[in-house]
Order: C-alpha cells, then structure tokens, then sequence
C-alpha cells in the first residue's frame, strides 16, 4: 500500500509552475526525505499533498483516499504535520495548546484517544518540563518541539514534517533524526523535507530531489551518489601523467590543479591508473579515490534542470 | 470547535478587557447618578418620567445596554468575529486546525457560533453588573413605561432580559459581516478594523437623512427599536424589520463566507 501518492501534480501561481507534473509515490512504512533548495516547491507541494491550497491540475492520493473529495478526513486524521513553522496560541500553554487541537477535531472517541496521549508526545520531545508554561516563553527550539509532539499526538500513520529540524540545535537535530528513524523502523511512514543535505542522507530510505517544481532525481540516497567516481593523484609532472592517462581507456576526463589531478573514471580502476603512471616514469606521491557527494550529485541536478537565463 | 473556541476566550486576557470595558459601563452609569443627581432644573424639557427612573436601580443595565450599542458593541463584534479566521491565519494555527482535521465549514460556523456566544455573554454580563450596583445602591422599584404605564419588576427584569436578546439579534448581522471578512483576509487586525468601521458607518449613514432611502437596509437600522419593549402595548414592528434584516446580512454573509472560505488556497 502507499501512503501517498501524486500524480501529474501542479499548481501555477501568475502562470508560473510552482510544481510542475510531480509523480511521486511514498511507501508505506518508509522514511522518504523531500530535498530541494528553498523555492523549489516543497512546501506547496505538503500543502496540496494536506488539501491546504487547491491544485491547478493532477491528483493527490493520502493513504489511498483522493485528497480532494469526502473520504479526505478520514486519511487527514490518521497523518500529522507539521507545516513549514510550528503555529499555536500564544496565550496557552504546551499542554493547553495539544488539547485544544485534539478537541477541535470532535468529542468523539478520536478525541479522547488525543488528549490521553498528551504526556506521552510531551515526553517523547523533551518538553514534559516545560508542558504548562505558555508557548509565549517558548524557545524557537522549544516550538519546534511542541510542533513535532502535535504531529505525533493522533498517532498518526503518516507523518509529513516541513523541515522539522529548523531552529534546533544539533543535539536537538540529532534527536529529532533518531525520532524518526525509531518511528519509521516502528512502521509509520515519514515523508521529511529538507533542504539539507546531510541530514536527509543520514537518515532516509528514499530520497526525491526537487528542483523549480519538478522531481529531478529519485532513489536511495546511497545510489544517487553512487555513480561518478573519481581518483585525485598528486603527482610530480603533471603534464606527462595527464598525457599518460588520455591515452589510457577507461578515462572520462582529467582536470588539473598544480600538481594535483582529479581524474574522472569510467571503466578503469585506481590500481591501472596507478599502474600506468608509474610505468610511464611519473612519480605519484598521493593517490585517493573519492567519490562524489551527495552535494555534488544534488547541485549538479538543481543547476542542470534549470532554465538557464 | 465551538467548545475549543470559548475555552480559548476563556484563557485570554483579551476576554477580560473587554468585559471590564463593558461592565465598567453600567456601573460609571450607577457611580455618576448617585454622585450628582440630575435635578429638575438643570434638564429643562425633559419628560418626567426620566428623573422615576434615574432613581431606580433598574435604569443601569438599561441605559448600559443603550449606551454601549452604538460603539461598544460593533467593537466587541469586530474583535470576536472579524478576528475569528483571519487571527487563526496570522498565527498560522488555521493550517493545523484544517489537518486536523476541522472541515472547513465547521470552522466557519463555529467561529460564528462562539461569537455570537460571547457577544451574548457580554451582552448579560453588562445586564448582570448593571442590575447588581444598580440594585444596591438605588434599590429596584416598579419601572415606567413610555407610554406612562408601569412595569413590576420582574416583568420590567424580563424586557431588559429581552431587550438584550433583540441587541444580540441586531448585532449577528454584523458579526456575519465580520466573519465573512474574517475569511478574506490573513491580517487579524485588518479584519477588525474593516468590521469596527463597517458597523460605526452603518450607523452614522442611518443619521444622515438625505439618505433615508437606502435606511431600512442598512444592519444596524432596527438597532434602537428595543425602546419599544418599553411601551405600552409593546409595538413589534420596528423589532421585527430589524431581526429580518439581521437575518438577511446573517444568511447571506454566511453563504458568501462559506463558499469563498470553502475554494480558498491557505497558505498563511
């Protein structure tokens, strides 16, 4: 089963795509991490994906139901957001605020259910401490918090989160990325966006890439920074070792710096090159393989999809 | 929602501003009749009957209903439902109340709903202070009517009681204006402002009589017809073109909130 689905989505603000056709299938049980710069359409994306703002055309599917016909609120009640900042009421506090949105939803027993959960989320984020000082006093890191703790209280099957390590500090994120983990390892379904890159390629299964509104690269993030390989040499005479290796098959290119040499590999493996140059009378003093990383995969895709101009 | 809603006033010290404000009014009312009694001399014309009921507790939670009607309570209307959707947008809570989920025209209607509630509220608790200074420092006695007839005082307590019905009746048309511009805008001020003025004008445009055409459609048109309560036999048509009217803005400001609230894009 998936847990969200969209198809052909897109929404155009004053003829611009914002999101431009995205296809985007999460699974179920799966930590899948949403990467794009700021501007690239994620969040109008979360909010089409949560019935927040109306698609100019394609659909979205939330735990099998059409986002925008009846069967909605039953999906929207087994997901929690948290929507670009966390937002509450000012003069309530923690505690107050949890419960005012658990019963903003009903009396029912989903209600109940909510409000008995309060000391658990409040405890799962850290903030049993600070639970009845109102969210006035409240730190960024603190909302940041509270937010992830409304997320959780329905506990939810999905949970989409906007950047949810925003305005924390490191520890705070590293805490935040081991919720998570723990939760889709538990079998909820995360869908995380981020815009840095690290923090999505230590914890997600899945990664998309999305750039100017369109999905540019999909997979784990493993793989995405899998194929390029290259070797930097640092060697004697560089003008005879980039001779050497122009003629050797199984190099794509070389780029040179002073005395060192990035050599692009296709086909050929470090011990050949090595090989080659030492044959060929060229004294290498250093020789490592590097391989690129996911930054360099994630800038080559977002500068490459533009339009240039 | 509607629950959540007085909860949250509940908690708020905006809630208790305003209460003071409005209860502070009958008892300044209480407070300056006893300090400087009006005489005969000084109000001239006046009819008589004015000074019966300047000395009876009953006249405070009247003449606080009537002297907060005009400015107090387009105020109270404004704060409490022009704030309604449009606060939630500024503080960016109307995102996670809509995934929570609310459907989108509960959240309307119990925002009108809750308004209201207050509104009636305030309305009893300027009635409630008034009755109590009133009573204690002037006692109550038998209330004349305008008419010349007078009313016991449980059946004078009872038309105060309805009158404030029919001030909270006059006031829902503007509390629906409220509302509806509450679902147009994401600045919580701006909508306040937009409802405050919309009501005051409202009432000033009804003083202007060279435009006494367009008078009977405006809202707050029957606003004063509760004086009516107080004749002798009651008149019901003045009162009744002004529920009609409250019940014309209500219906259609309502509908026009709903729909456009319904297709709106939230991205606040």
């Amino acid at each position: 089963m998936t847990a969200l689905v969209t198809r052909g989505l897109t929404k155009r603000y004053d003829g611009v795509n914002v999101v431009d056709s995205l296809d985007l299938t999460v699974n179920h049980g799966e930590l899948y991490g949403f990467l794009g710069p700021n501007g690239a359409g994620k969040t109008t994306t979360i909010r089409m994906a949560l019935g927040l703002i109306f698609p100019s055309g394609g659909e979205v599917e939330l735990l099998g139901e059409p986002m925008f016909r009846r069967g909605r609120d039953h999906a929207l009640r087994r997901t929690g957001a948290l929507i670009e900042e966390p937002a509450f009421y000012r003069f309530l506090s923690g505690r107050r605020n949890l419960e005012a949105f658990a019963r903003a939803g009903g009396d029912g027993e989903e209600a109940r259910r909510r409000l008995s959960r309060i000391d658990e989320v409040l405890e799962q984020v850290g903030l049993s401490p600070a639970g009845d000082k109102r969210v006035k006093a409240y730190s960024q890191g603190m909302r940041q918090r509270l937010g992830i703790a409304l997320a959780l209280l329905g506990r939810p099957e999905v949970l989409v989160l906007d950047e949810p390590t925003n305005g924390l500090d490191p520890a705070g994120m590293r805490e935040v990325r081991l919720l998570l983990r723990r939760l889709a390892d538990g079998g909820t379904t995360v869908f995380v966006s981020s815009h840095l890159l690290a923090e999505v390629e230590v914890m997600c299964d899945r990664v998309g890439v999305l750039s100017r509104g369109r999905l540019v690269a999909e997979g784990p993030p493993g793989n995405l920074r899998g194929g390029a390989e290259h070797l930097r040499i640092e060697v004697g005479d560089p003008e005879r070792a980039a001779a050497i290796l122009r003629a050797l098959a199984g190099v794509a290119g070389i780029e040179g710096e002073g005395r060192v040499l990035r050599v692009h590999l296709d086909g050929a493996n470090p011990a050949q090159v090595n090989a080659a140059l030492v044959s060929g009378g060229v004294a290498v003093s250093a020789l490592v393989s590097e391989r690129d990383t996911l930054e360099d995969v994630f800038m080559s895709l977002v500068e490459g999809s533009g339009v240039q101009g | 929602m509607f629950r959540v809603e007085l909860m949250k006033a509940w908690r708020r010290w905006r809630t208790y501003l305003l209460a003071a404000a409005l209860g502070g009014i009958p008892v300044l009312i209480v407070i300056a009749v006893k300090l400087s009694p009006p005489t005969s001399a000084d109000s001239g014309d006046a009819p008589p009957f004015l000074f019966q009921i300047l000395r009876n507790g009953l006249f405070a939670p009247l003449t606080g209903l009537a002297v907060i009607q005009p400015f107090f309570l387009p105020l109270a209307a404004g704060l409490l439902a022009g704030d309604a959707v449009a606060g939630e947008a500024q503080a960016g809570t109307l995102r996670y109340l809509l995934v929570r989920p609310v459907a989108r025209t509960r959240l309307v209607l119990g925002k009108y709903g809750a308004a209201m509630a207050l509104l009636g509220l305030l309305l009893l608790w300027v009635v409630g202070c008034g009755a109590f200074w009133g009573g204690v420092v002037f006692g109550f006695k038998p209330l004349p009517t305008l008419s010349g007839t007078t009313l016991s005082v449980a059946q004078a307590s009872l038309r105060i009681l309805a009158a404030a019905g029919y001030i909270l009746l006059g006031v829902s048309g503007i509390a629906a204006i409220g509302v509806c511009i509450s679902t147009l805008t994401d600045s919580g001020p701006g909508a306040i402002v937009a409802t405050v003025i919309l009501g005051i004008t409202s009432e000033i445009v009804d003083q202007i009589p060279n435009l006494r055409v367009i008078h009977p459609y405006l809202p707050t048109h029957g606003w004063l017809a509760f004086t009516d309560l107080f004749r002798f036999p009651v008149e019901w048509g003045g009162m009744r073109g002004g529920v009609l009217i409250s019940a014309a803005y209500t219906a259609v400001f309502l509908t026009v909130a709903l729909v456009s609230f319904s297709r709106r894009d939230v991205v606040a």
